[in-house]
């Protein structure tokens, strides 16, 4: 899967937490709805919308080839549009907040994709109407978040961690020419105490982040090339090192 | 200046004279005597704790005399040489050391993982190595060793895992103790998937040690021939007790062994896989860490033996800092200094009158900086 298509799904997991939900977990594909693509009789990309009935097809873009950002952008603009022309009364981030609607029904929808259809079941229009009386603040960003959308951050933030854990200990991926791997000294992250950081790294002669000793660990112990701080590898393990003093006090300047 | 006067130079210096006068002709009445001399020489130095000119080291010595002493070399975690010279420069550090012991030690045991991944090049490299060691070497078997063949290679190197000898009056028994359930067939691992899983230590995937059963009943047996004065000295790869079951610094069935060797007088288990600084004792039974020369483990988030004194935070800027080698004193009641001598630091030593005493006598110096 290209970045650009990562990015595409990812924006449909925004589109519908279904759609989220379903990428998360993906262990038992036989007990959910399985969004059937029309094939593209010229062999073009075709897209599916999370609602798990829209399509697109791609012209100009064949199956296996990369979208650029800039059709990218367009082909999920297209399909939200598609989305807003079929739930012309529906507010997506409260469908979003929705309770898992029932799944949709396998039906062959080649050559019907752009149909106006109206409001479907997975628009949640009905649910919409149900929680209006709720007595929450609504009308702003926070306000319509739900626990499903935390579900669905908890569980990216988890993929990010997980990034981190296997760059951790996989020699390979660290880049190593000795075949060392973070996790041989620091199982679990153990004494890699980021809570301290930043401190006065006496061996350095200067104050020092938690990615300069990630990057002092690479290069020496590990025999790497050291990361660029925006390198996606070090975000990642900073995530999971972090994620492995979850509840210690920050104490920076801590030896 | 008049008569009778003395400086405090030439008081001193007398003392001092008097002191080695006394030192010749030492006996037990005399020897209070000269410990107090002594005791005054050094605090007339200004010495806040006074010990160089004392006593103390030499009636000690007089109450638990040495027996004999072995060193240790253990987990040098051997990659092939082309791939890991660190891990090499370390053994032969190690192998350095144990031969520069004056007087040299009885043996010196290998406590265990020898090779990184269990592959024959690791183990025929360690050998190799372990051959220029001047005093006999006594093998013992690590999970590194064994989960890529399940031990074939080891064995045909340096024979059965299991054994025990007695020297000096004191029995000694090498176990196996990294043995697993089979986590393996079901997953469908390669033997060298298993040898990876078992080489790391944070993950959930593999099974905890053990001795087994068939290993216990062999156990049983060896000891029924040995009198329950004899001192009993067993040497097994992972600790004999429960310290931290995530990270596998754990045996299983403990509690079994524990139990065989609980009628005997005094009984001693040195133990390798957790590289640190580590002490426990439960009733008869004293426990000791030995370090590794590959790298050092950090202590447990919990389950840290109450007796243990931790060695002082490992630096990451030194390739050697927190590993060495090690010596092991068997005094004359069968109980056991045990020396860390890590390497560019002071070494450590961990006396049996600290175990025996429950951590009131004689406890080693306190780290500055221990784990977070």
């Amino acid at each position: 899967m290209t970045y650009r298509k990562k990015l595409l799904t990812g924006l449909c997991a925004l589109l519908s937490g279904v759609g989220g939900a379903a990428l998360a977990t993906d262990s038992a594909p036989g007990e959910r709805p399985r969004h059937e693509l029309p094939p593209s009789k010229d062999g073009n990309l075709v897209l599916g919308l999370c609602d798990g009935e829209t399509s697109l097809e791609v012209k100009g873009v064949k199956e296996g080839e990369p979208l650029s950002r800039a059709q990218a952008l367009e082909v999920t603009s297209q399909l939200m549009q598609e989305w807003r022309r079929k739930n012309p009364d529906a507010r997506w981030d409260v469908v979003a907040q929705a309770p898992t609607p029932p799944p949709s029904p396998r039906k062959p929808s080649a050559g019907k994709s752009n149909q106006a259809e109206g409001p479907t079941a997975s628009s949640g229009a009905a649910g919409m109407a149900g929680k209006k009386d709720a007595n929450v603040q609504t009308g702003h960003t926070y306000g319509a978040f739900s626990e499903r959308d935390e579900a669905l951050w908890a569980a990216s933030t988890q993929a990010f961690v997980e990034e981190g854990n296997r760059v951790f200990h996989d020699a390979d991926a660290l880049g190593s020419k000795v075949a060392v791997s973070c996790d041989m000294c620091h199982p679990d992250a153990a004494n890699t105490h980021p809570e301290t950081y930043p401190k006065y790294q006496v061996q350095f002669g200067r104050v020092a982040l938690l990615r300069d000793m990630i990057n002092w660990c690479i290069e020496n112990p590990v025999r790497g090339k050291p990361l660029a701080d925006d390198d996606p590898k070090m975000k990642a393990m900073e995530a999971y090192i972090y994620s492995k003093r979850k509840g210690v006090p920050l104490e920076f300047g801590k030896h | 200046m008049g008569k009778g006067y003395k400086s405090i130079e030439t008081k001193y210096y007398e003392e001092r004279a008097a002191f080695f006068d006394e030192l010749g002709k030492l006996d037990r009445r005399a020897f209070l005597r000269v410990a107090g001399i002594s005791a005054g020489i050094a605090a007339g130095m200004g010495l806040v704790t006074p010990q160089s000119f004392q006593l103390v080291r030499v009636a000690e010595a007089q109450g638990s005399k040495q027996r004999f002493s072995f060193a240790y070399i253990s987990d040098t975690h051997l990659y092939k040489k082309e791939l890991n010279d660190r891990f090499v420069r370390s053994i032969l550090r190690a192998v350095d050391d144990v031969n520069a012991l004056d007087p040299q030690p009885d043996f010196v045991l290998f406590g265990g993982d020898l090779a990184q991944l269990g592959q024959a090049e690791e183990l025929k490299l360690g050998a190799e190595i372990l051959k220029a060691v001047k005093a006999p070497v006594k093998m013992m078997v690590g999970e590194h060793d064994w989960f890529l063949d399940m031990g074939e290679k080891w064995r045909e190197l340096f024979g059965a895992p299991t054994y025990s000898f007695d020297h000096k009056g004191v029995h000694f028994v090498v176990l196996n103790s990294i043995l697993e359930k089979d986590f393996w067939t079901e997953r469908g691992y390669t033997p060298m998937e298993r040898m990876k899983v078992v080489a790391g230590l944070d993950n959930a995937i593999q099974s905890r040690f053990e001795v087994g059963a068939e290993q216990r009943k062999w156990l049983e047996q060896d000891l029924a021939k040995v009198d329950k004065k004899t001192p009993l000295i067993v040497f097994s790869h992972s600790p004999l007790y429960k310290y931290y079951r995530p990270w596998n610094f754990w045996t299983d069935d403990a509690d079994e062994v524990q139990a065989l060797l609980r009628p005997f007088n005094q009984v001693t288990v040195i133990h390798g896989h957790t590289h640190q600084v580590l002490t426990h004792r439960i009733g008869n039974i004293d426990f000791h860490g030995m370090l590794s020369t590959a790298w050092p483990w950090p202590y447990a988030p919990e389950g840290l033996p109450s007796l243990t004194v931790q060695m002082n935070r490992p630096d990451p800027f030194s390739n050697f800092d927190g590993m060495g080698t090690g010596r092991v004193d068997v005094l004359e009641a069968g109980a056991v200094d045990k020396l860390y001598r890590l390497w560019d630091r002071a070494p450590m030593n961990v006396r049996a009158s600290y175990l025996a005493s429950n951590g009131k006598k004689d406890a080693p110096p306190r780290p500055k900086l221990p784990s977070y």
